[in-house]
């Protein structure tokens, strides 16, 4: 049988007309539920946090309710959110002793009189970078920033290649051995469009962390911001990051 | 000069072969890529939602004081104003929404000295305590009360001793 140019037309277009209709079929079945009902905006809202170091006291509340919140691994190497402590000798302050004895979940032991130098607290977290370096190296798209500033990660389209884990250049991200995917922190995305604040900020008992909301004009952030010496972590990366902090000394890395 | 089909079949089989491959690769796509990947940016927006849908754990201060003005009254002269219920407490959305759901006992003194213990680097205007050196063994319980914690009155130490309150 040979084929004439006017049968292969009328193949073709029936062809083309097939596949374009179960296409469209299949994006219907696909379709997902409508999303729940909720006042939230995300177009809104512009989330940072705030941390005064002077209030910290490596009490380890925070790395404890995150953990407890958020599901997360209970086993030490793995955190949303941990504490540093910091402990410079001055006669050599180019080497700071740094610990963090599992993430600083159950405090600090007593380790330094108070005679032996400088001691301070840094508690750490994903600085929800506005230009953040792991969204961009992720080869499928499964962590971004969301409109509203916070960095994300899809579980289920990631494939952990762990490319952002390496990419963080504050080390706020791991392999959750469970599902075998990239994990960081949230800043609580799921209690922030509940109206609540972070679970760390919520058991923090000396109020050391505030959760801000920098599109929100009444947000008293924007006071503190104004009038307090305000540092971010490796500014000098560029990376847009959004947890600020009062009073970091400059040993910190 | 006439051309025949025959002398461009072998064109006509070649674009047939790249139309089918679009084609394969139209279908592939639509199958694949979620309907919602895109709508915000390179990513699929139901991951929002995913990442909304996880439950809650921790009330917040203003759902406890809902029932428990009185505790909130009780800390208010004290230093202790400000601390979460649920730093000591733990998570008690549960307890909340349910007030059968009992509510775990804070760790006694374990629990009071992660804030108060001493020569950990915290600063010096914090109540830094050698517990030992303040109260031996005793719990700290038997004169401080969690929610109030200033000593009382009749307390043997008197206010200008504060044992644990170190310049």
């Amino acid at each position: 049988m040979t084929a004439t140019r006017r049968d292969f037309l009328v193949v073709g277009s029936r062809l083309l007309v097939m596949t374009a209709a179960t296409a469209a079929a299949l994006e219907h079945v696909l379709a997902e539920t409508p999303e729940a009902v909720s006042t939230y905006k995300t177009a809104e809202h512009w989330w940072a946090m705030i941390i005064d170091l002077d209030k910290c006291i490596g009490a380890g509340h925070c790395v404890r309710a995150c953990k407890e919140e958020n599901d997360v691994i209970d086993e030490p190497m793995f955190f949303r959110t941990w504490v540093e402590r910091y402990h410079i000798d001055m006669s050599d302050p180019d080497h700071p002793i740094v610990d963090s004895p599992n993430g600083g979940i159950d405090g600090f032991t007593e380790k330094y009189p108070e005679d032996s130098g400088k001691t301070f607290f840094v508690p750490k977290l994903c600085n929800h970078c506005k230009d953040s370096p792991c969204t961009q190296v992720c080869p499928v798209g499964a962590t971004f920033v969301t409109e509203d500033g916070v960095v994300l990660v899809d579980k289920e389209y990631c494939v952990g290649c762990r490319y952002c884990i390496q990419a963080c250049p504050y080390g706020c991200r791991y392999l959750d051995p469970r599902t075998q995917t990239a994990d960081k922190c949230t800043l609580c995305y799921h209690r922030l469009t509940r109206g609540m604040v972070p679970a760390c900020c919520e058991a923090c008992p000396t109020g050391a962390r505030q959760i801000a909301d920098l599109k929100n004009p009444k947000d008293p952030a924007h006071e503190y911001l104004r009038t307090h010496k305000m540092q971010i972590l490796k500014p000098q990366m560029a990376t847009g990051a959004k947890v600020f902090y009062n009073g970091l000394d400059g040993a910190v890395r | 000069m006439k051309r025949s089909f025959k002398d461009v079949e072998h064109l006509v089989r070649l674009a047939a072969c790249f139309l089918a491959a679009l084609l394969v690769f139209a279908i592939a796509r639509a199958a694949l890529v979620p309907k919602d990947f895109g709508r915000y940016g390179h990513y699929r927006a139901g991951a929002l939602m995913d990442v909304r849908s996880h439950p809650p754990k921790y009330a917040g201060r203003v759902r406890c004081a809902e029932c428990h003005e009185d505790v909130i009254q009780t800390a208010a002269p004290s230093r202790h104003k400000n601390v979460s219920c649920e730093a000591c407490h733990g998570p008690l959305l549960k307890h909340a929404d349910d007030p059968e759901v009992a509510v775990a006992k804070p760790d006694g003194r374990a629990g009071c000295m992660r804030c108060h213990s001493a020569r950990t680097g915290r600063p010096l205007s914090f109540l830094n305590i050698d517990a030992e050196e303040h109260s031996g063994t005793d719990p700290c319980s038997s004169c401080h009360k969690p929610h109030d914690p200033r000593p009382s009155e009749d307390d043997e130490v008197a206010a200008d001793e504060k044992p644990g309150d170190k310049k």
